[in-house]
């Protein structure tokens, strides 16, 4: 066994280690701070008005600022612009990685990859839209902090090298394949022999272990604010709102 | 012609009746705060009468208190991106240029105590925005809380919904749990509980104002409109706002009118002569024996259903009413039920037909203010405009930015109403005026008492000529008897 091949099972178990103990962080994170926000009772009605008066009319409010940002529509259409295309490419991004988490590849991903490099590109301007604005808009430039710009950062990095890996300094697929396949099924492999993808990954898993306790919480967080979710509610329609403190 | 400081006012017009946001003036505002609490007020609705020792033990515990038992606190206090959407929202920052005055600045002043004692975040306070709670601090909530009216512009525009006004209502709760609080609404507060009205009316003299009211419009009208006070078994309990009897006494004529041409018992109570909840401006407990003293009086009095009369704040804690003090099972619905929402009804039904002369009210250029808690808390905008126009030939509405859910506060909501921070609320004033003076209406409509104090004032700051006054007393005026 040579050197090399020391430092890169080091390597493999460092990053190994890091992938499990980071999709536990994220999911077991993520669980715990929403199911948080679901025990945590809204003691009086709180809709925004006008609110719909239905269920259903909340449901649909909420996923029209979920899927459309409708409430930053009104607030700032540039904003919106960016914040709406650099979420689309981060989806479709996402959805496109599951090419290396899926054996046999479902045809809808194959084909996406004639639009990759456009996401991935539509991805990274728009971060950078949005750092600039957080930079050069002395309203935002007041209100950030090192939070907000670590993210943006973060992101920025794994983007960089995301684009890279795939489009110049190719890394081996079938390497990384192997790589995340064994890790999914519990039988880990070596990680792949390329610095720069080790690099990639060791942002995202940055990121999937920060997600829980930051910022980054308002994907998640938007389905339980109240002001949204909750239908007009007073005694008018035959139904009371009770304060679950009460009950 | 001020008699106060002017330097946080920012002077520069207004774009076809449109604020810009200003260029930032860091600190613009941090001088301007309200008279704070006196112990007679404090020890009479049960809070500390000063600054208790252990401060900081004591409203850690309490925010963690409301984290557990808030969902919104707790979402809110998480989910904010920092986008900066809400920043150019606010009538007090568009007033000041006060960056504070951004609805997420104000915000990051309690999350930061948050971040630093509910988060992982706080044990890196420098790297992760988290902050002790100290003196410093301590002063800015003070300052810059009592800078908000709870109005929840910012809210419309925020992607998640966050809404400043439930923060700045938990940071007023910790900070009255632990003696801070102001001279204005605590005394407003102590005064309901010994009056049953914030201006402290005796009953004594709330009856003789009715009476008055009764004999000046026999001369009138030659009419018997009467102003029932405390008279059991009536129909309909008014829970007015009580400066309706006193400063906006239109209002108080045209719920007379309005009964006596509908021929509805009606009366008010002298126990509780008073909607304005300032309970919602201080804390949860107050906000809940305010609200109870409406359903107290409805039981005494034996009346079937209760109305409520022109107030935002009223109606804001009015719809709380069933969780807040139980089902109103025993009254006859509809219920909360407001007093526009009340003549609407009577329209659709036909009560009016024919019996409107429109052309009272033709000298007068009418245009609406959406008051923030009736629009964005009350989801009362249709009925006020209704009301206008079926009784007005001319009505206008001010630009679209400025009305409707996307409503200014007129700039002294929420506690706000008191002469100590006078720019403040001149300040936080001027998007409304601004618009107001862009429609070249003569006629302010509205349907809440603070507005209804505040408006004249800030309007003849900003040099709008316009009268302020109800919507109910449109309908008097061009109700034919």
């Amino acid at each position: 066994m040579s050197t090399s091949d020391i430092l890169w099972t080091l390597l493999s178990l460092f990053f190994i280690g890091l992938a499990y103990f980071a999709t536990f962080a994220f999911i077991a994170g993520l669980l715990w701070r929403l199911f948080g926000y679901l025990r945590t009772p809204m003691p009086l009605p709180h809709a925004l008005t006008p609110a719909p008066t239905t269920e259903g009319g909340s449901i649909l409010r909420v996923l029209g600022d979920v899927t459309l940002f409708q409430s930053l529509f009104k607030a700032d259409k540039l904003l919106w612009g960016g914040a709406w295309i650099f979420h689309i490419a981060l989806a479709a991004i996402l959805f496109r990685h599951l090419r290396y988490f899926t054996y046999p590849v479902p045809g809808l991903i194959l084909y996406m990859e004639t639009v990759a490099l456009f996401f991935g590109c539509l991805f990274g301007v728009a971060a950078l839209f949005l750092f600039w604005r957080r930079l050069g808009l002395p309203r935002t430039l007041y209100i950030s902090n090192i939070p907000d710009y670590f993210v943006l950062v973060l992101l920025g990095l794994v983007a960089g090298t995301g684009l890279m890996v795939s489009y110049w300094l190719h890394v081996n697929i079938v390497d990384v394949k192997g790589f995340i396949l064994g890790l999914m099924t519990f039988h880990p492999v070596e990680v792949p022999r390329h610095p720069l993808f080790l690099l990639h990954l060791f942002f995202v898993l940055t990121l999937m272990i920060y997600f829980p306790f930051s910022k980054l919480l308002h994907a998640g967080g938007v389905f339980f604010s109240p002001s949204r979710h909750q239908p007009y509610q007073v005694q008018v329609r035959g139904k009371r709102y009770v304060n679950p403190l009460e009950r | 012609m001020a008699k106060f400081d002017e330097n946080p006012i920012i002077k520069d017009p207004a774009v076809n009746g449109v604020l810009r946001p200003p260029k930032l003036r860091e600190h613009a505002s941090a001088e301007v705060r309200c008279y704070p609490s006196k112990p007679k007020d404090t020890s009479a609705i049960n809070l500390p009468t000063e600054l208790v020792p252990d401060w900081k033990e004591r409203a850690i515990a309490k925010f963690g208190e409301l984290l557990e038992e808030n969902q919104a606190l707790r979402v809110y206090m998480d989910i904010c991106v920092r986008c900066g959407a809400c920043t150019d929202k606010c009538q007090f920052y568009l007033g000041t240029g006060d960056p504070q005055n951004f609805p997420v600045a104000r915000a990051e002043l309690l999350r930061k105590v948050y971040r630093r004692y509910f988060t992982p975040a706080g044990l890196f306070p420098d790297l992760g925005a988290a902050a002790d709670l100290d003196e410093e601090l301590l002063q800015k909530w003070y300052t810059y809380f009592y800078q908000c009216s709870e109005c929840r512009r910012c809210s419309v525009f925020c992607p998640y919904g966050i809404d400043t006004a439930e923060i700045t209502i938990a940071a007023r709760e910790i900070m009255a749990s632990i003696g801070v609080s102001t001279k204005y609404v605590t005394e407003v507060v102590a005064k309901v509980y010994s009056t049953g009205n914030n201006l402290g009316i005796p009953p004594a003299a709330w009856k003789d104002n009715c009476e008055f009211l009764e004999e000046e419009l026999m001369e009138e009208t030659g009419l018997p409109i009467r102003f029932p006070v405390d008279m059991e078994g009536a129909d309909v309990l008014l829970v007015p706002p009580s400066a309706d009897n006193f400063a906006n006494t239109d209002t108080m004529i045209g719920y007379g009118k309005l009964f006596h041409f509908l021929g509805v018992s009606w009366t008010t109570s002298t126990y509780c002569n008073e909607g304005g909840n300032f309970g919602l401006f201080l804390n949860f407990a107050n906000l809940q024996k305010v609200n109870q003293r409406i359903i107290d009086a409805a039981r005494m009095l034996g009346v079937k259903t209760i109305i409520w009369g022109e107030c935002g704040h009223a109606w804001r804690a009015g719809i709380l009413t069933p969780t807040l003090s139980g089902p109103m099972d025993m009254f006859d619905p509809p219920y909360p039920y407001h007093i526009s929402q009340f003549i609407v009804d009577m329209m659709k039904k036909g009560a009016f037909d024919g019996r409107i002369d429109k052309s009272a009210n033709d000298e007068f250029l009418v245009t609406y203010h959406d008051p923030c808690n009736s629009a964005r808390a009350g989801q009362l905008i249709e009925e006020p405009r209704e009301i206008i126009r079926a009784t007005c030939n001319r009505f206008v509405e001010m630009p679209k930015g400025t009305i409707r859910e996307k409503t200014f506060c007129c700039g002294a909501g929420n506690g706000l109403l008191t002469d100590e921070i006078m720019p403040i609320r001149m300040a936080g004033g001027k998007p409304r005026a601004m618009a107001v003076k862009h429609t070249k209406a003569n006629y302010l409509a509205t349907v809440c008492a603070i507005c209804k104090a505040q408006l004249p004032e800030s309007m003849h700051y900003w040099d709008v000529p316009v009268k302020v006054g109800g919507v109910i007393d449109l309908l008097a005026n061009a109700l034919k008897l």
